[in-house]
């Protein structure tokens, strides 16, 4: 269970984020939705540890991640994939993978003196596991080439492969159907629903609305920094704060309906 | 075996300097490889010359024990340097590794009780023959060629294409930072040592920044792409001047132009080139 608590963060005299409190659950999909700029990124960016926050504390599982570097948070099971896709483009898609694989604490240099043989079969068992992990994303046909030719979409799935390599238990995955078209969204969703069901807890910023309304149980909605809304799908589509947030006052009272979200 | 003798007779000097060159182009590869600009080699190869030359001078240490001590200082010195310097970046961290190049130089310099200053280190014994300097090449590259294969090669090519997306796999991108560093620290004194026992005598201008652009040249003009990249650079960067010699003064404009062109038409290198020429089917258009 990831908690954070009255978390705020700015950049010199810019408020990004203030006050904003959040419980992800241990299991389930949870949607964090909000207009360009409400501090939806920085959220990811604090909970993965490039950013450190101003004020309040992060807990995931009894630790503080807070000031934690980091590959330890990575380690302690927070995974995530990224808005601008950071694939490693001149890697083939299965280097990408094995990149994120296995127990990096035991990475060293003595290794490398082992018998060929030894070293060998190391190598092939993770690339065995690399492998169902690209199938699993239907880019199994794709593993030797290097990732910078992948479409867009496809990067997209390759860095969920690549994210699943590192055996999370949280999963935050940061508009994983943007640039997607219809058909990958769909299997997109099929995806996140199957680790949905392996027990995995996922944690989606999206802009598709049908995307998110039709897998999250739980959605929260930020808009300048601040947490304005939380519910499920239906609460969240009825709350007028965040039909304004989305589609502004209107004027004429009565007209703003929640029937013009998505 | 006439034609040998005479063969080594005159380039003997030549064909050790291609192997201590080749040794200093895979102590960059390390770093380059990681995606760090990196200066400090030469001030590393200096230390590793002084630590071996003043032992085998002044205690008569046996030689492999001087040639592992002359790898073993720079070593220790790039890991008490690494922390502070390795948070820097890109021309930062250039900067700086510059820096402390200079800083050794002129240590060494200075300290004339110990060093000789300016008048350099004379009469070191000439004990570096084709067999060390093969052997240290052959195990060096092997090591590296096993390197570049497997993980700690993949996470060292991640680093180098983007920091942070591999910091957020897991990987403790400081530290492998910092074990290149010093591998590599550790891969130029053991060149330094071997090179001042076949050259007589070594002095502190030796290992200031034109060598260490020369080692810098060396790794770029090869590439980072593999260590073999690094052994073409050493190879051309020291042969280059001998089949040039008919030019005369030009010499080192041809050597400039050589690599203007490689950085202007090819980028990562001649390693990369040929890996393209050879290997088609791995080019971005296939399949």
């Amino acid at each position: 269970m990831l908690t954070l608590s009255g978390i705020s963060k700015h950049f010199g005299g810019l408020q990004v984020l203030e006050d904003v409190s959040l419980t992800v659950p241990e299991h389930g999909i949870f949607g964090l939705i909000g207009p360009n700029g409400a501090g939806k990124t920085t959220v990811f960016n604090l909970i993965s540890g490039l950013l450190v926050p101003s004020a309040g504390t992060i807990d995931w599982a009894g630790r503080r991640l807070d000031g934690m570097a980091p590959f330890r948070i990575t380690r302690s099971g927070i995974a995530r994939t990224f808005q601008n896709i950071r694939v490693f483009r001149e890697m083939t898609l299965i280097e990408n993978v094995l990149v994120a694989m296995g127990d990096h604490s035991r990475d060293n240099v003595f290794r490398l003196i082992l018998p060929l043989s030894r070293f060998r079969d190391v190598e092939q068992r993770e690339e065995k596991t690399a492998r169902e992990l690209l199938s699993r994303v239907g880019l199994a046909d794709k593993a030797r080439l290097l990732a910078g030719t992948l479409s867009y979409g496809e990067q997209r799935r390759l860095e969920l492969a690549r994210a699943l390599a590192t055996e999370p238990k949280l999963l935050l995955l940061d508009e994983p159907a943007a640039g997607m078209n219809a058909v990958e969204k769909q299997h997109l969703m099929n995806e996140v629903t199957r680790l949905d069901e392996s027990g995995l807890s996922i944690l989606i910023i999206e802009h598709d609305m049908r995307f998110i309304m039709g897998l999250c149980e739980q959605v929260a909605v930020l808009n300048f920094g601040r947490l304005i809304a939380r519910g499920t799908p239906d609460e969240i589509r009825a709350n007028p704060e965040v039909v304004e947030a989305y589609l502004g006052r209107d004027d004429e009272p009565g007209s703003a309906s929640g029937a013009n979200l998505p | 075996m006439e034609w040998l003798e005479s063969f080594w007779a005159t380039y003997s000097t030549l064909v050790l300097s291609v192997g201590t060159n080749v040794l200093l182009a895979l102590s960059i590869y390390l770093t380059l490889a990681c995606g760090l600009l990196t200066v400090a080699n030469a001030a590393f190869m200096g230390l590793g010359a002084y630590t071996a030359g003043l032992l085998t001078i002044n205690t008569g240490t046996p030689f492999l024990l001087a040639l592992l001590l002359g790898a073993l200082v720079p070593a220790l010195v790039a890991l008490i340097i690494g922390r502070p310097t390795l948070r820097l970046s890109g021309v930062y961290l250039a900067m700086a590794t510059l820096a402390f190049g200079e800083v050794v130089r002129i240590v060494i310099l200075n300290a004339e009780n110990l060093t000789g200053g300016a008048l350099g280190l004379n009469g070191i014994p000439q004990l570096t023959g084709w067999f060390e300097v093969m052997s240290a090449v052959s195990f060096t590259l092997y090591i590296l060629l096993r390197l570049a294969r497997s993980r700690v090669g993949r996470a060292m090519a991640a680093i180098r294409q983007d920091e942070i997306a591999t910091e957020l796999m897991g990987l403790n991108v400081r530290s492998y930072k910092l074990f290149v560093f010093v591998f590599g620290a550790a891969l130029a004194g053991l060149a330094g040592a071997l090179n001042a026992h076949f050259t007589f005598f070594i002095s502190p201008n030796e290992y200031g920044f034109e060598r260490g652009v020369e080692i810098l040249a060396m790794g770029v003009l090869g590439g980072s792409g593999s260590p073999w990249g690094a052994v073409i650079g050493g190879l051309l960067i020291t042969l280059l001047p001998e089949l040039l010699r008919g030019l005369g003064h030009y010499r080192p404009l041809i050597n400039g132009v050589i690599l203007i062109v490689i950085i202007l038409y090819a980028p990562r290198g001649i390693w990369e080139l040929t890996r393209y020429v050879r290997f088609p089917t791995r080019t971005p258009t296939a399949n």
